[in-house]
């Protein structure tokens, strides 16, 4: 076995059906021998360089700095290819699927900007691409729909549940418990069975480690909170992973609160708090009903509209490392329309879960750093349907 | 470590060193299921618990003991079953939206057990949610003879498979052609029961001509268990279950045929069941 984590404390584990575990042991295995050879490693650091504009800028911004009144730094992830921080876990994956002569690789997509990342990295490298996506998604995301398709992938719309997230991704794992041998799952956060949570983690950490650079090098300091938002969670972990050992740093990630969590109507497994439990291979804080049926998910925002989270979250959350908090669709509203009129940036909706939390609540942060996971453009048709021009 | 060589023991006498659990019950009445004169192979149909409904779901069972069946596994209705097919997916779903709990499908095991063996299938964090001892107390309750969790894999069920031990529940582990020799020769090693092994590499659901497939798998699941071997994903008819048979397996799992047929026939899913059932068994007779 390789040094990678299966369990963060309680939580992980590999709860899939037999016929993929060999497959999982075979990632891991992959992983230990990509990570050992300079050549992999040379190769996807060119192309997160070169392909995707790698480092993302660490921008102080100026107007919402003055609003919360202390300084508040952004890490772009928003400016990367495709704009969203996904181009750095799908093109590392899909490098590792050409090395394991995996010719096929799927996905599960909720606001569509993995499944975006995953066809981009395909078209570079050749590979044949397959979308799962819930019918509810495609929807609301219609721009990104278009651009997978463009760029070579199919997109297969998923009907069952509640035609999100979750069920794009039960149904991405069925395609692979059908089709392992020559399929690899591009997984698209910090969930799933062993070594998923931890491989992504170690893919997303860039951010984390370039914006620690960069922000001792510009102010000779670290923040004293980091923000992000929290679907599965791989922005925040990947922010997260470089400050876990600055004691002095807290960590905070933002859960959809959806219509409140009191309705049941949200997206926050984590701050809820409620029982653990097993969704799609791991042991972590999830949304589920007193039989064990997993419930459905609300927010505004497809991207955190899932009932789990990932097993390190879950287990940060145990040891007190890292809080996590919700904010509502609304708050979240508000906080796009704010940063867009007050900064020039266009946040994804998931990233105004984190502005908010960030903009409005009290604190006694004297700097924070925040995760601006990606661009909201694919978010218009909705934001505008919700606000009315007037309030923009 | 090297695979066990095979060998045929009676079934329901346990080698030394594989079994030191005490309780037994279930595996000897799975045993006594797997071992019935003038059958070539064990019957052994799936029940959609709460599919269309309770009540119809226990007519179903019924119509399987009727028709022949030697045990029965009955599924856990789940919202998200990662090993299911379409078929058996949706009637999943159906049963949820029609008020099913697990203390409801316990409800229809309890009916069914006095007539035959009952497995639940029921995917873990149904187990979890209750509580692993909990569970397992309620299923021994009801009167069940095993589980079988289909994501519950050989490293994460050391739990689950103590508390079954202790409540005379024998829990049925799966292997899969992808199994590689040295992992299922550990997965067979620790089998109770009979050794759930999945024909195709693949979700449950009806399949066009794999009779071919069977042999192989079935030989190599054999070489590593003591316990029964029994074939299941993608068996529909009785031409594909003499196949089975054929290739050596002690049982025979059919699944999404039979909820296909009562979710076809809902004014009468009970007897539409138990003439493809008895099909099957007459496929069986040796």
């Amino acid at each position: 076995m390789s040094a990678i984590e299966h369990r963060f404390g309680p939580y992980g584990g590999q709860y899939v059906p037999e016929t993929l575990m060999p497959a999982l042991a075979e990632l891991e295995l992959a992983w230990a021998g990509a990570l050992a050879d300079p050549a992999w490693t040379a190769e996807l650091a060119e192309l997160l360089r070169d392909f995707a504009g790698r480092p993302s800028t660490l921008y102080r911004a100026r107007r919402l700095s003055d609003h919360a009144g202390r300084p508040i730094f952004l890490k772009r992830e928003d400016l990367n290819h495709t704009g969203s921080h996904k181009i750095n876990n799908a093109l590392g994956q899909a490098l590792l699927a050409r090395r394991m002569g995996k010719t096929r690789i799927i996905a599960e997509t909720g606001a569509g900007q993995h499944g975006v990342a995953t066809a981009t990295a395909c078209a570079l490298l050749g590979l044949e691409c397959i979308v799962y996506m819930g019918v509810e998604d495609t929807r609301r995301q219609m721009p990104n729909v278009q651009r997978m398709e463009l760029l070579g992938a199919r997109v297969s719309s998923v009907e069952a549940g509640s035609g999100t997230l979750k069920d794009a991704t039960s149904e991405a794992i069925r395609d692979w418990v059908t089709n392992v041998g020559d399929t690899h799952y591009i997984i698209g956060s910090v969930v799933g069975p062993a070594p998923y949570p931890a491989l992504v983690r170690e893919l997303q950490r860039v951010i984390g480690d370039e914006a620690r650079a960069q922000l001792l090098e510009r102010e000779g300091r670290l923040p004293d909170r980091v923000v992000a938002c929290v679907g599965g969670g791989s922005n925040a972990m990947g922010i997260f992973a470089a400050f876990v050992d600055d004691p002095d740093v807290q960590l905070i990630g933002v859960e959809a609160a959806g219509e409140g969590i009191l309705t049941g109507r949200h997206g926050a497994p984590l701050t809820a708090g409620n029982r653990a439990g097993i969704l799609h291979g791991s042991m972590s804080a999830i949304m589920q009903d007193a039989d064990g049926q997993i419930v459905e998910a609300h927010s505004i925002s497809a991207g955190l509209d899932y009932p789990g989270a990932g097993p390190e979250h879950a287990w940060l959350r145990d040891s007190g490392r890292a809080t996590y908090v919700a904010v509502s669709d609304a708050d979240a509203l508000r906080a796009f329309a704010l940063v867009t009129r007050l900064e020039g940036l266009l946040p994804a909706l998931e990233t105004a879960h984190a502005f908010h939390h960030v903009l409005e609540e009290p604190s006694e942060s004297t700097m924070d750093l925040l995760c601006l996971s990606g661009r909201g453009d694919k978010d218009l048709g909705q934001v505008l349907d919700k606000l009315g021009a007037e309030e923009l | 470590m090297s695979a066990p060589e095979a060998r045929r023991v009676p079934f329901g006498t346990h080698p030394s060193g594989t079994h030191q659990h005490s309780a037994a019950g279930g595996e000897q009445r799975i045993a006594a299921a797997f071992g019935k004169p003038g059958r070539r192979a064990a019957l052994m149909p799936y029940l959609m618990g709460g599919f269309p409904d309770l009540d119809r779901s226990r007519g179903i069972g019924e119509a399987y003991a009727d028709g022949g069946a030697d045990l029965v596994e009955l599924g856990v209705p789940y919202s998200d079953p990662l090993a299911d097919g379409p078929v058996i997916q949706a009637a999943g779903t159906r049963a949820l939206r029609s008020g099913a709990t697990l203390d409801g499908v316990l409800g229809v095991c309890e009916a069914l057990a006095p007539r035959l063996p009952v497995v639940l299938m029921v995917y873990a964090n149904v187990v979890y949610a209750r509580g692993v001892q909990a569970f397992t107390a309620a299923l021994r309750d009801a009167g069940a003879s095993g589980l079988i969790v289909p994501d519950l894999p050989l490293e994460e069920a050391p739990l689950v498979l103590e508390a079954c031990d202790a409540s005379g529940l024998a829990l049925v582990p799966l292997v899969a052609p992808t199994s590689p020799d040295e992992r299922m020769g550990r997965i067979g090693a620790r089998a109770r029961g009979f050794l759930y092994t999945v024909s195709v590499t693949g979700t449950t659901g009806e399949r066009v001509a794999l009779e071919d497939a069977f042999g192989p798998i079935v030989t190599r699941a054999k070489a590593h268990t003591h316990v029964p071997v029994a074939l299941g994903f993608g068996i529909a008819t009785p031409e594909q279950a003499r196949a089975a048979a054929d290739a050596g397996a002690d049982g025979v799992i059919v699944g999404s045929r039979l909820v296909r047929a009562a979710a076809e026939h809902a004014d009468d899913p009970a007897g539409a069941v138990r003439d493809i059932v008895a099909g099957l068994a007459a496929g069986l007779h040796a």
